[in-house]
């Protein structure tokens, strides 16, 4: 294993440039929106009502986001738990991803809160009600940050100079390790599960009952892949280093696999519970349903052979491609396969969109100052190219 | 574990999984029983003249802000319930409305306001506590303090009951919580007590049904009288004219219009009680001469949601078993894997 030659280095260079000025004007205007979110109420600058109480805030900022944010998840389930050493150079980088995915999903719910000031009483006993889906999503996604920041902080560390602390902290991070792959599988099946009690009120082809949270978990380590293959071939570009593609590969071939079962589960929840008949109606639901599938079924063929995983530009439209199908699965599940009743309708204003984009950007941006302040990516190698 | 190894454990551990959720089900807990002393309504359809006289006495009741549908703001004139408004009186209509209570070419009136559900979504689904069913009344109640306005109560109900005050930067939940905060003065459901001809009557639910049952029973066409107000069944009777309450409620202007009767002809109804299976049970029921769906209350199973999504949380994590021999097992493994010796310019592996 190369280990020494990957080890990660800051990458140096101007945090000031034109792209990332931009992302920063963009988190400036959905800094603005939201304080007028605070002081006039959510119904000032969102379309949320009574029949979509949940608009693009959740459905997108927290459950599409925090799935989006399990590279970090996926590669230390890959590495340390089934032990594939080989991979070990990708776990940083998408660990740091995780990180601000995380963070910023488990933010973005203060924002929605209407009551946000009293947003603790989901940790306190006396008003905690254990019973509640979402009460275990909060709890589990909130340790889950404070878990990553552990296993994160050897970089800060590294950087500050501390080296007492770092040498303690790694003879106990296999312990924050283990908790950081369990605390994902928790929640990421449990935001599935948070549409089990919505029942009839979700279109057939999204309620699953309970193979909702195996549904949801098995698409989260799916991303998980995809983000990381997505992600390190955008760093490639955009910080003009080689693909690390000897890695990529054998990884794509392991998102293969569990692609497969996952379009086989699917399938047949869909057959057993005698839901696919609806597939074929003529209703939006059944429209972005195919949209949904093909997204998924177009990569299974896309990366079926090795050859075809060798290639860079079919493993960033695969990795894309996934990652729309599982943020397709969360948004068809929470709100387009959301039928509360007739009369009611949502599609978000402007200035939620513009919220939501300025959490992404200001993700992006954060992304690209820590990368290049700490040692996070791996250092290049011009040898092998 | 090589990758073949890897790619096999993957999908025979999906498929474990698959089958694992597959049979469980079974292990749905059950649906919750109805309280003894369960309080609710009775709303028939059939005699609501559609005054809306109790969508008066609710906002009077609750304090609740008027709600205006029309240019000139004259009156109060919700078309739904609402973050202002905890009852309404709709209308169903069908070509001509030449009749009354009859499908086709007719027309009928219903109550919108809370079920109080026997297990209800809104309890389970609150993360802080803050919506909660009395123990003893059934009384489905939302205590703003320790709400933390996340709308999953909204989001849950099947009868889009607890509404939200999405205009307000302190928002707060919306929802009939009948009446409990008058029930200390010996009164009850300010709806039922106004209504003038007995089609929401309050009262205990075994009353209720029993009520319920009695009108099913009538011969459509026939006179008879519809009890008002409060209903109360054969002990409760011997204890009426007792609340201390009376004397506060005439200087308020309300009478307790209880013992007084309606006398109205019994109609074509549905020989259906809503509300007495539907989704476990709720403590409003209804009667109708038009079907429920048409009415706009949906077609529910016998069992509550509540019952499988807290039956998927406990065979998950009851008792935190399963997640701490998960964890034991990673920890387990991980420890075997990360290999902190090895550490070389800070990665740990």
């Amino acid at each position: 294993m190369a280990d020494h030659a990957h080890a990660p280095r800051p990458l140096g260079g101007s945090a000031f440039t034109p792209f990332t000025l931009l992302l920063g004007v963009l988190s400036a205007i959905a800094a603005a929106i939201l304080l007028y979110r605070f002081i006039y109420g959510l119904g000032a600058v969102t379309n949320l009502n009574d029949g979509y109480p949940w608009g693009i805030w959740i459905a997108y900022d927290v459950v599409v986001g925090s799935a989006f944010a399990c590279g970090g998840y996926a590669m230390a389930l890959l590495v340390y738990i089934f032990n594939k050493g080989q991979y070990h150079p990708l776990v940083r980088p998408a660990l740091l991803a995780s990180l601000f995915g995380y963070t910023l999903a488990g933010v973005s719910v203060i924002f929605d809160l209407g009551r946000w000031w009293n947003f603790w009483h989901i940790f306190w006993p006396g008003y905690a009600q254990v019973n509640s889906v979402m009460f275990e999503v909060a709890v589990c996604i909130s340790a889950y940050i404070v878990v990553m920041w552990i296993e994160f902080s050897p970089a800060f560390l590294e950087k500050l100079g501390m080296k007492d602390v770092k040498q303690k902290l790694n003879k106990l991070l296999f312990f924050f390790i283990a908790l950081g792959v369990l605390l994902p599988s928790m929640h990421q099946s449990s935001l599935g599960s948070l549409l089990v009690i919505f029942g009839q009120q979700i279109h057939p082809l999204w309620q699953s009952g309970w193979m909702l949270p195996v549904i949801y978990l098995m698409t989260a380590i799916l991303l998980g892949f995809a983000v990381v293959i997505f992600e390190a071939t955008l760093s490639s570009t955009g910080f003009k280093r080689p693909l690390e593609t000897k890695v990529l590969t054998p990884l794509s071939k392991i998102m293969f696999g569990l692609l497969a079962a996952y379009v086989v589960v699917r399938v047949l929840d869909l057959v057993l519970r005698g839901a696919l008949g609806t597939a074929f109606a003529a209703t939006w639901q059944a429209f972005w349903f195919w949209i949904e599938m093909a997204a998924f079924v177009v990569p299974l063929v896309l990366l079926a052979t090795e050859e075809s995983r060798r290639s860079a530009a079919k493993l960033f439209v695969g990795a894309v491609l996934l990652m729309f199908g599982g943020m397709l699965l969360r948004i068809n599940g929470f709100l387009v396969g959301y039928m509360t009743g007739e009369g009611w309708n949502y599609f978000p204003s402007l200035a939620e969109l513009m919220v939501t984009v300025g959490i992404i950007a200001f993700e992006i941006l954060a992304y690209i100052v820590i990368v290049r302040k700490f040692p996070v990516l791996p250092a290049a190698q011009p040898a092998t190219r | 574990m090589d990758r073949r190894n890897f790619f096999k454990a993957s999908l025979a551990g999906g498929a474990a999984l698959a089958t694992g959720a597959a049979s469980c089900p079974a292990q749905a807990r059950e649906t919750h029983p109805m309280p003894p002393e369960a309080v609710g309504l009775l709303f028939d359809s059939t005699l609501c003249v559609g005054c809306k006289a109790c969508v008066a006495a609710c906002k009077q009741a609750n304090g609740m802000p008027l709600e205006f549908s029309t240019k000139d703001q004259y009156w109060d004139t919700p078309l739904d319930i609402s973050g202002k408004t905890l009852n309404v009186i709709k209308a169903y209509r069908n070509g001509t409305m030449a009749v009354k209570d009859r499908e086709e070419n007719g027309f009928a009136f219903i109550k919108k306001s809370c079920m109080h559900c026997v297990d209800p979504s809104c309890v389970s689904a609150c993360p802080v506590s803050a919506m909660k069913k009395d123990p003893k009344t059934g009384i489905v109640s939302y205590d703003k303090d320790a709400c933390i306005g996340c709308r999953y109560c909204v989001a849950a109900c099947p009868f889009g009951v607890p509404r939200f005050t999405y205009d307000s930067a302190t928002p707060q939940i919306s929802k009939c919580q009948l009446c409990v905060h008058r029930h200390k003065d010996g009164k009850y459901a300010a709806c039922a007590e106004v209504c003038p001809t007995g089609a929401t009557l309050y009262g205990k639910v075994s009353v209720l049904r029993e009520e319920a049952q009695r009108r099913l029973a009538m011969k459509p066409g026939e006179k008879v009288e519809f009890p008002r107000g409060h209903l109360r069944g054969g002990q409760e009777k011997a204890l009426q004219g007792a609340p201390e309450g009376k004397g506060e409620m005439r200087r308020q202007g309300w009478t307790d219009s209880s013992g007084q009767k309606y006398p109205g002809v019994a109609a074509q109804y549905l020989q259906h009680v809503y509300g007495e299976k539907e989704f476990g049970g709720t403590q409003m029921l209804m009667l109708s001469g038009v079907s429920f769906e048409k009415l706009g209350y949906p077609d529910l199973p016998p069992r509550s949601d509540a019952a499988l999504s807290e039956g998927l949380q406990h065979t998950l994590y009851g008792g935190l078993i399963a997640p701490i021999a998960v964890l034991g097992a990673l920890t387990f493994i991980a420890k075997r894997n990360v290999k902190p010796d090895n550490e070389e310019g800070g990665s740990h592996g």
